[in-house]
Order: C-alpha cells, then structure tokens, then sequence
C-alpha cells in the first residue's frame, strides 16, 4: 500500500497555516491587481475596485451559511428511505 | 446506402450485440476499436440528410448532418471512448453491453433528423442505460433503477405524443424548430425538460446516478442530460422562458450541494447546475449564446466524466464515497488526487482549463443582451460551483482530516481513462480555437484577456478564501451521514404514504361495511328465530278447534268483503 509510513509536509504542524496565510497573501494581490487592467465593463458595479473579489467572497458565505439553515429543513436519518 | 451514409451511432448499438461473443483481451480491443470507427465513420460525413425511408406518408431522416449534431456527435464519441477505457478492468457482460449501447443511441439521437426517430433513440438511451444501475444488483438500485425508468420512459411518452400533435398540426415530422406556440411544442418541451433535469422535473438525476455502478455512472453523466441539451438547442433556441429556467437551475442545487455527504450526488447536482448555463444559453439564443452552449456542453461532458472517474475510483478502492468517511486519501491515491484536481479547476472555470473558454461565452451573451439578473445569478453560481466541485469534491475525498484509510491507487486503466480526459481538459483551456472551429456558429470571442483572466480569478480566489474561513473558524457545515429531502420526497415519501392512508381509510370503510352487514344480517336471523325458532308463535303446533276458528274468522272476513 502506498503512503505508509511516509512523511508528509501537510501534517507537520503549522502547514495548513501556512496553506492559509498564502491564499490570504494570494487573495490581497489579486484585489490589488484590480488597478492593473483596463476595465470593459458592462455594467457600473463592475467598475467598483475588487467587485469580483467581494462579489465571490460575500456570495460564498452567504451560499454555505444559507446552505447550513437549509439542514434545518431538509436533513434526515441516512435511512430515511429505507423503512 | 453506401457507407458514407451510414449513422455513426449504430455502429455502437450493433457493435455492442457481439460484444458477448468475445472474451479476455479480444473483448478489450474490439469495445475499444468500436467508438473508434464510429469516430472515423463521423469524420467523414458531410453536411446534409442521408439515410432516408419512406414510412406511410412521412419520410424518417436517420442520419441529418450539420454542425449542431457533429460537435455533440463528437464529444458522445470521445466520452464513449474514454468510458470504455475506464471501464476497461470490469468484466459484467451486462455493463458493457449496456454502456456501448446506450452512448450508441444517444449518438443516434443527435443525428436523427426527424422527431420519430429522435423518439426511437430517446427510449433507447433510457431502456439501455437503466442496466448500468441495475448492475449493482441490489434491491435498492433495483428500486432506484425503476424510478429512474418511469421517469426517463415517461418522458419519450412526452415527446412522442407532442410529436404526434405537431404531425397533424403541420403534416411534417422534421425534428428543426418547435417553439412552445402550440400544445405539441409544449409537451416536447416538457419531454426535455425532464432529461434537461429542469428545476422541479429533476430529482431523478440525484437520485439515480449516484446509485449507478462505478463505471456506469461515468457513461451516464455524458449523455441522457447532454442529448437533452441537444434537442433543446435544435427546437427551443431563443425561447426566453429557457434563460428563467435556466438561471434557476444554476442557482437552487448548489445549496444541496454544500450540506449532500455522498460526492457523486455533490457531483449530480453540480451537474444540475453546470446543464442550468446551457440552458441559458439556449434561452438567449444570439449566435454567441448558442456557441456558448455547446461549447460548454462539449468541455462539460469531460470535466463531469473526470469528476465521477476520480470519485468512482475512490469507490472502488475505499468502498464508499460519503465525504463523511473520506479525507486523506492523497497519500494512498496521489494520481487520482491530482486527476480530480484538474476536474474541479475545469468545472471552476480557472485560466489554463477547459471552462474558463466555454463558460464565459455564455455569461458575456448575457451580459450583451442585457439580462443583467440572469448575469448576476450566473457569476454567483459560477462562485458556487467552485465551492462545491472545485473545493468540496477534492477537500473532503483527499485532504480534510485522515481517515486512516491506506488503499491502492487506481487501477491503471483508470489512470489512462483520467489522464487522457485532464490533457483534455488543460488542451481545450490553452487552445480554444480547436473548439470553437468545430461550434455551429463562426467565433469571434476572445477569452483571454486581461480583464476576464484577473476577474475570474478574483471571483475563485475569494471564494476559495471564504471557504478557508469558514472552515478554519469552525463555520463551515461538516459532513454528515444524512439524507436530505429533494423533490423525490413527493413521490418517494408524499405519493405511497397518502395512497397507503387512503387505502387503509378504504380498507376501514370496508370493515365498518362489513359488520353493519353482518349486524343487521343477525337482527334478521334473530327475528326471524323469534317468530319461527322451535318456540316462535308462529311455528307452535295449533290445535284443530284453534284452526277451525281461524277458518271461521277468515271465511267470515270474505262475506264482509264481499257484502261491502
């Protein structure tokens, strides 16, 4: 079997903050690369700085919060068919 | 007929009767050697209408050429070929059987040119790919495979009778423009509807290619929906409700998606909403629209196929694909990881893969005609999709927390199958032009340039961040061994329990019936004891005198009578 006794760099302790801190680093470049291109909007929001960066940030929150009260409504036993 | 002639497609459904005489490596090589020559067979034919009978009064159009049917003719091919490969190490008869003949009838499909032969190999993909879940020989896929047959039978019904109308209405049956003017262009539309897995005609979807075998959900998340999509585009262009549907469709199953433990299901309604785009698309209706839609079409039936070949593997190593029991899994299957990484860029839309091309032609045909709500809905499911098939899929199957599970990697011809769809994939994102050479209308979009590249990653980047965040703090909702209810609740659980109360209130009807019957038929025998039992009054012997008196009394009445 592979991945036995193997060492890997994503369990030593600290490399998933690591993983974290650089999408953070990678998410603040790309909001400042907003001023870096000419912009060919075809509606005015698209004209805020970093619309596209908030627009998938506070959607993707809003989905997985939206989702996690959906549970509420829709969740049952896994055998919920079965009997 | 010479060979020219001859439908691609067939070659596959007939091809597929002698696969059972074939064994071990001939077997192999010749279900391979199949979608091959269908594909050269494809190459060859020219625009125009071949292969025509005479049936009573209307001629049936077996094989129609035009670059709408050659470009889903195409990719039916590829994804036949790559599934064959998948499925290579499996040796159920049934399946393969099943899956050459199925992709065959859907290949057909796109080529018929007339709407009783559409309706011929509309029932044949459903007939045939129905085995592909009954090959997990269970009584539950039996179950779920009888579902998934009254629905998908129940839809050619649809076309056939909508096809009918349109006969007498028209007196022709070419399958080209329908629009929903007339009651029959609304029933076919319905009947596509329900193979498009429009919003509230969709469940079966869900609930059945997640219930397939490893190998047969491969074959079916290529086909049934995608001919769908076919038929939509050939006789619905530019139908506005479409672009609603459409929207609807993108948006509702991603919220399933986050909190669906089973990853294929994940992937079915991610499905669900990646069809939603084309049907966009296809309700928009401008050359670019329609461009969009069968390009995203074509790039989508290879990231979807990639997606369930990467999680059909975990299947098939770990045993289940409940994100519940999964995580880790990269150190035991680092090719499948990277494989299903591939999948979940192209789904994403990320620069350098395959969506990134197909799918911004549809947002931009959006945004040019003004539809700026759709627009809207388009960039928050696009956001959406990425969350639950770009992150979700990979995280839970191969990172997360361990699950401790060390398995084997793939089986080599899987890695094949998947390797071959990601050079697919990463082909179509760095050369599109390939592509859009081969799209029904000429191309004049340009999707790499600066404003769309940094946009796009803008948009994963942040909602990957989100995802990261949540995550971290503890926000993000876990995975759970659940069933959550879709609208196959309402005839999965509404539909049996109301006619089960309805048959048990007739059944007390019947029993309340019953014993008033059996009262009132024991007052009467009870009576009928009292006056005639062994002690009535009227069984008592009478005395001669007592007679004679009654004699008198009655011969006495008769004078009275007869005086009066």
């Amino acid at each position: 079997m592979k991945g036995e006794g193997k060492k890997y760099w994503l369990d030593k302790p600290g490399s998933v903050d690591k993983v974290y801190w650089a999408l953070c680093t990678l998410c603040a470049a790309l909001f400042l690369a907003d001023a870096l291109y000419e912009k060919h909007p075809h509606y005015a929001v698209e004209e805020w700085f970093g619309f596209y960066a908030l627009f998938g940030f506070v959607f993707s929150v809003g989905l997985v919060l939206a989702a996690r009260e959906l549970r509420r409504f829709l969740m049952r036993k896994e055998d919920y068919y079965d009997d | 007929m010479t060979i020219e002639q001859f439908s691609p497609g067939l070659i596959l459904v007939i091809g597929a009767l002698f696969v059972p005489l074939l064994n071990g490596y001939l077997r192999s090589a010749y279900m391979l050697l199949l979608p091959l020559l269908c594909g050269w067979q494809m190459l060859q034919l020219a625009p125009g209408e071949y292969e025509t009978f005479e049936l009573f009064d209307y001629t049936l159009v077996m094989l129609r050429v035009d670059k709408l049917s050659l470009v889903f003719g195409y990719i039916f091919t590829i994804a036949s070929f790559l599934s064959v490969i998948y499925a290579l190490h499996m040796k159920d008869t049934v399946q393969q059987v099943a899956g050459m003949a199925y992709a065959g009838a859907a290949i057909c499909a796109v080529f018929a040119g007339d709407l009783i032969s559409l309706f011929v190999f509309w029932e044949l993909t459903a007939i045939t790919s129905v085995f592909l879940i009954w090959a997990v020989r269970t009584e539950r896929a039996f179950r779920t495979g009888m579902r998934y047959l009254v629905i998908q039978v129940g839809s050619g019904v649809l076309l056939l009778s909508g096809a009918l109308l349109i006969v007498s209405e028209t007196g022709s049956i070419t399958f080209g423009h329908i629009g929903i003017d007339s009651l029959g262009g609304k029933l076919i539309l319905v009947s596509f509807g329900i193979k498009a897995a429009f919003p509230l005609l969709h469940n079966w979807l869900q609930d059945a290619y997640p219930e397939a075998t490893v190998t047969g959900t491969v074959f079916l998340s290529s086909f049934t929906t995608k001919l769908a999509i076919y038929a939509l585009a050939r006789g619905f262009p530019g139908t506005e409700m479409l672009i609603w549907v459409g929207a609807t469709m993108t948006a509702f199953p991603i919220f399933f998606a986050v909190i669906e433990n089973d990853l294929r299901r994940v992937l079915a309604y991610s499905l669900n909403n990646q069809l939603g785009f084309m049907v966009v698309g296809i309700g928009i209706g401008t050359e670019l629209a329609l461009n969009g839609a069968a390009s995203h079409a074509f790039a989508h039936i290879l990231y979807k196929s990639l997606l369930f070949m990467s999680m059909g593997a975990v299947l098939f190593r770990t045993g289940t694909v409940n994100g519940s029991e999964l995580g880790g899994l990269y150190k035991s299957m680092p090719w499948s990881t990277g494989f299903c990484i591939i999948g979940a860029a192209s789904i994403s839309g990320f620069p350098l893969f395959s969506g990134f091309v197909t799918k911004s032609m549809i947002l931009t045909a959006a945004a040019d005609e003004g539809h700026w709500i759709t627009w809207t809905i388009l960039l928050f499911a696009s956001a959406g999709v990425f969350h639950h098939s770009g992150i979700k899929i990979p995280y839970f199957a191969f990172f997360a927390h361990d699950s401790g599970k060390r398995v084997k990697e793939a089986p080599i011809n899987m890695l094949v199958a998947m390797g071959l769809t990601s050079f697919l994939c990463i082909f179509i994102g760095v050369y599109p032009d390939m592509l859009y050479a081969i799209l029904p209308y000429p191309v004049n979009y340009v999707p790499y340039t600066a404003a769309h590249v940094i946009t796009m990653l803008q948009l994963l980047a942040f909602a990957a961040l989100a995802f990261a965040v949540l995550n971290r703090y503890g926000f993000y909702p876990p995975e759970l061994r659940s069933t959550n209810l879709d609208t196959d609740w309402i005839y999965r659980r509404l539909i049996p329990r109301t006619v089960s109360s309805f048959v048990k209130s007739l059944a007390e009807a019947r029993n309340e019936l019953r014993r008033w019957r059996t009262a009132a038929l024991m007052y009467l025998l009870d009576r009928v004891f009292h006056y005639h039992g062994p002690r009535g009054v009227l069984a008592r012997t009478w005395a001669i005198s007592g007679a004679a008196l009654w004699v008198m009394v009655l011969l006495g009445g008769y004078l009275l009578v007869y005086y009066l």
